[in-house]
C-alpha cells in the first residue's frame, strides 16, 4: 500500500523533471541512429598508389580490377618506390602496391611473380583490412590468369580448391547488423544503471532521504519503489529502441519479441540492483556517476560488444562472465539475427537471474537506515 | 518521555558525543543550547533511530532505540535541521506523501496541524522549493506533525529565520505543547533559551548543565560587566591584557568581563554588608575606566549587567575545555 504511494511519487518527480524524460526519449534514439552507422568496421576508399615498375597489359589488368573493386581509390601512379612512400607520409594514401618489374613474363612462364604490398598501418584494423581486401583480389586474378591458361595448355593444373563463403544469419557481412543489438543493450544498461544510483544518492545529497528514514517504511519496499520506475522506463526505452531499429536499418528481429522483453527485464532488474548497490557505498553524485561509469565501462569492454570475446586473452575471457552485458548482448544477436529461443539461451537466461539476484540482494542488504 | 543513559558517540577521531545522560518530561519543551559541531545533531539522529550509539541506552516514549526502532519511528516526528522534504513537490503533495507513508491521511490529523498549516495554503500548489525560508519551516513542521507525533525532534528549526518567523515559530511549539506533545529542540540561539521549559548547555559533546533557564542564569557566580568604547576590536585585546580580567567575550555591542578581584565575587557580596560592596564595584568600574582611558579609549561605558545564558555558557564552556 504504501509502495502505491511511493510509486506515485517516484513518477510525479520524473514528470516533474525537465531533464529526465527527454533524455530518456533522446538518447536511445540518437545512440541507435548514429552509433552503428559510426562503429562500423567496414573499410571503404582505402586510397592506393601503384608503382609499376612492369608496364604490362597483365599489370594494367590487375589495376583495373582492383579499381573496381570498390574497395580502393587509385590516387596516383608513381614512378618509384621513393614517390609512393612520400605520399604515404604526406596521408595521401594508405596502400602502396608495387609491381615487379618482369610481372607479366614470370605470370606467363609460371614463375613467383613479384608483387609488393606496403600499407599504412598507423590505424591497425584499417591497415590490415586494406592488405588483406589488396591480397584477396590479387589472389583472384591469379586464379584468373590461370583459368585463362588452363584453357590453352590443359597440362597445367588449376587450383585445386575453390572456397565459395556463405554467411549465415547476416549474409552481407553488415556490421550494423551486429551492432544494433549490441548498442540497445548498451543504451539499457546505461539508462536503468545510472537513473536509479543517481536518484538515490540525490536524495541524499539532497537529505530528503532522512526524512524517509524517520518514516516505518521498510527499507525493502523503499528499494522496490526505487527499482519499479526504472524498470517501467527500460521497457519504454527498449521499445524505441525496437522502433528505431526497424526504421532506420529495417531490422526485425528474426525471434519473438516477447522473449526478448522477457530477457530485458531480468537484465534491467540486475542493472538497476548494480545501480543501488553503487547508490549505497557513495555519499555524492559525483561519487556515485564515477563508480557507475567504472563498472558500465568495465563491462562494456568485457562483454565483447566491439571485440569478439573468443578473441580476448584467457584470463579476461574468464573475467567476462561477470559482465551482464556480455549475456544480454548475446541473446539479442542471438534472438534477433538468428532467431534463437528461449530453451537455446536458458543459461544465460539463469546467468541474468543470478545477476538480478545477486545486486538487489546486495542491494537491500547493504541498504542501512540505520548506521 | 525521552531518556538517555551514558550515551557515547564517535565518529572516527572526533568524539561527537560523550557520556549523556539526561530525561525529558511528557509534555515538555527542552532546549538543547550549543555552538555548531558540539553534538546537538548527532544525539538527535541517535533519539530517532537514524544511527547507533557506541554506549550508553537511550529510549523514546518508553521505547528503545535500538529494539524498537520501528515503533519509534511511527511515533516520532523528526525535521532535520537541513531542509529536507522534496522541493520539487509542492506544498500539498508533500504534505500528503508524508501523510501516506505513515499509513494517515491529512483530513484525519487536519486539527493538530491546521494553526501551521493555514499560514502556507494559500501556497499549497506552489513547489516546496520555491518557498521563503519561514514558509518551508511551517512546511517542515506541518510534514513532521501530519502523522501525530508523541514526541517533536526540532534540529536547529530556526537557524537561517528571520526574527520575525523564529518568533512565531516558537509560539507555534508552544501551541503544540499545549496539545500534549513533548518537544526536543536544538538552537545555537541562546535568547531562544529562556523559551524553553527546560535547558541543557551542550559542548564539545558534553552537557556543562541541565536545569530550566532561570536556575542556569542564577548559577553564575560571579560579577558580571559590560565594557564598550569606540574602538571595539583594540578594546577586546587591552581588556584581555589586563590582569583583573578573568575573562572578557565579545557579545554584540559590548564586552562583557568578570573580573579575578576577590572582593566582587558573588560570595562576599553575600557576607558583606550590602552597601559597601556596590561601593567596591563602583571603585572597580572606576579603576577600570580610569586603565582604559589611559589606553587612549574614549567613551568608555562600564555597567554591571545581570548574567544571561550566553554568559553562563561562556563560563561553564572554560571549564571544559
Amino acid at each position: 500500500m504504501t509502495l502505491k504511494y511511493l510509486l506515485e511519487k517516484e513518477f510525479l518527480q520524473i514528470k516533474r523533471n525537465k531533464f529526465m524524460p527527454r533524455m530518456i526519449f533522446i538518447l536511445p534514439f540518437v545512440a541507435l541512429a548514429l552509433f552503428p552507422l559510426v562503429a562500423n568496421f567496414e573499410v571503404k576508399d582505402i586510397n592506393l598508389v601503384v608503382v609499376d615498375n612492369d608496364h604490362s597489359s597483365f599489370s594494367a589488368r590487375m589495376v583495373q580490377k582492383i579499381s573496381s573493386s570498390g574497395y580502393f581509390r587509385l590516387n596516383k601512379v608513381s614512378a618509384d618506390y621513393q614517390t609512393a612512400l612520400y605520399n604515404i607520409e604526406q596521408d595521401d594514401a594508405d596502400v602502396i602496391l608495387e609491381i615487379a618489374p618482369g610481372f607479366e613474363k614470370n605470370l606467363m612462364n609460371f614463375q613467383p611473380a613479384g608483387v609488393l604490398i606496403s600499407t599504412n598501418t598507423v590505424n591497425g584494423m584499417k591497415g590490415g583490412l586494406s592488405s588483406a581486401y589488396l591480397s584477396g583480389i590479387i589472389n583472384d586474378f591469379s586464379s584468373e590468369i590461370r583459368a585463362e591458361h588452363l584453357q590453352n595448355n590443359s597440362k597445367l593444373k588449376a587450383n585445386a580448391i575453390e572456397i565459395i563463403p556463405r554467411y549465415d544469419y547476416n549474409p552481407h557481412l553488415e556490421y550494423k547488423y551486429t551492432m544494433v543489438p549490441a548498442i540497445l543493450m548498451m543504451m539499457l544498461a546505461m539508462l536503468s544503471g545510472f537513473l536509479p544510483a543517481l536518484n538515490i544518492v540525490g536524495e541524499k545529497e539532497k537529505g530528503t532521504i532522512e526524512q524517509l528514514n524517520v518514516t516505518p517504511v521498510s527499507k525493502f519496499t523503499l528499494i522496490l519503489s526505487k527499482l519499479i520506475p526504472y524498470w517501467v522506463i527500460g521497457f519504454i526505452v527498449l521499445t524505441i529502441c525496437f522502433l528505431v531499429a526497424w526504421m532506420f536499418y529495417g531490422m526485425i528481429s528474426a525471434g519473438g519479441y516477447l522473449q526478448i522483453y522477457l530477457f530485458a527485464a531480468v537484465f534491467v532488474l540486475a542493472f538497476s540492483g548494480l545501480g543501488l548497490v553503487i547508490s549505497n557505498y557513495a555519499n555524492t553524485i559525483q561519487q556515485a556517476m564515477f563508480m557507475m561509469f567504472f563498472f558500465v565501462i568495465t563491462f562494456i569492454f568485457l562483454s565483447g560488444l566491439y571485440t569478439p570475446v573468443s578473441s580476448m586473452p584467457d584470463w579476461t575471457q574468464a573475467l567476462s562472465r561477470i559482465s551482464p552485458l556480455r549475456y544480454m548482448i548475446e541473446v539479442l544477436r542471438f534472438i534477433f539475427l538468428k532467431g534463437s529461443n528461449f530453451f537455446d539461451l536458458k543459461w544465460h537466461f539463469a546467468a541474468l537471474c543470478g545477476f538480478a539476484v545477486l545486486f538487489n540482494g546486495w542491494a537491500v542488504l547493504s541498504y542501512r537506515k540505520t548506521k | 518521555m525521552i531518556s538517555c543513559k551514558n550515551i557515547s558517540k564517535k565518529y572516527k577521531k572526533v568524539q561527537a558525543l560523550n557520556d549523556i545522560s539526561f530525561e525529558v518530561k511528557p509534555g515538555e519543551i527542552f532546549g538543547l543550547i550549543g555552538p555548531d559541531g558540539a553534538g546537538k545533531t548527532s544525539l538527535f539522529r541517535i533519539l530517532t533511530t537514524l544511527i547507533l550509539a557506541d554506549e550508553g541506552f537511550a529510549s523514546v516514549d518508553g521505547l528503545d532505540v535500538v529494539k524498537d526502532y520501528k515503533l519509534i519511528r511511527e511515533r516520532v516526528g523528526y525535521m532535520p535541521g537541513r531542509f529536507s522534504l522534496y522541493q520539487d513537490l509542492s506544498v500539498e503533495e508533500n504534505l500528503n506523501f508524508f501523510a501516506t507513508v505513515f499509513n494517515t491521511t491529512v483530513e484525519e490529523n487536519y486539527e493538530l496541524v491546521k494553526d501551521i498549516y493555514q499560514q502556507i495554503e494559500p501556497f499549497k500548489t506552489r513547489k516546496a522549493g520555491k518557498l521563503s525560508g519561514g514558509m518551508k519551516q511551517k512546511l517542515a513542521l506541518s510534514c513532521a506533525l501530519i502523522h501525530k507525533p508523541t514526541v517533536l525532534f526540532l534540529d536547529e528549526p530556526t537557524t537561517g529565520v528571520d526574527p520575525v518567523s523564529r518568533k512565531e515559530f516558537w509560539g507555534m511549539l508552544k501551541n503544540l505543547q499545549q496539545q500534549g506533545i513533548t518537544i526536543l529542540v536544538s538552537t545555537p540561539y541562546m535568547d531562544e533559551a529562556s523559551l524553553c521549559d527546560r535547558i541543557a548547555l551542550i559542548q564539545k559533546g558534553r552537557f556543562l548543565t541541565i536545569d530550566s533557564p532561570q536556575k542556569v542564569a542564577d548559577s553564575f557566580q560571579k560579577t558580571l560587566l559590560s565594557v564598550s568604547a569606540e574602538n571595539m576590536s583594540k578594546l577586546l585585546t587591552d581588556l584581555r591584557a589586563i590582569s583583573e580580567v578573568e575573562s572578557c567575550f565579545a557579545f554584540g555591542d559590548s564586552h562583557h568581563i568578570t573580573l579575578k578581584d576577590p572582593t566582587s565575587t558573588h560570595k562576599q557580596e553575600n557576607w558583606g554588608p550590602q552597601k559597601k560592596n556596590i561601593n567596591d564595584i563602583d571603585l572597580t568600574i572606576n579603576n577600570l575606566k580610569m586603565m582604559l582611558e589611559a589606553k587612549n579609549h574614549i567613551n568608555v561605558v562600564i555597567k554591571k549587567i545581570k548574567p544571561g545564558i550566553e554568559d553562563c555558557f561562556m563560563e561553564l564552556s572554560k571549564n571544559n575545555l
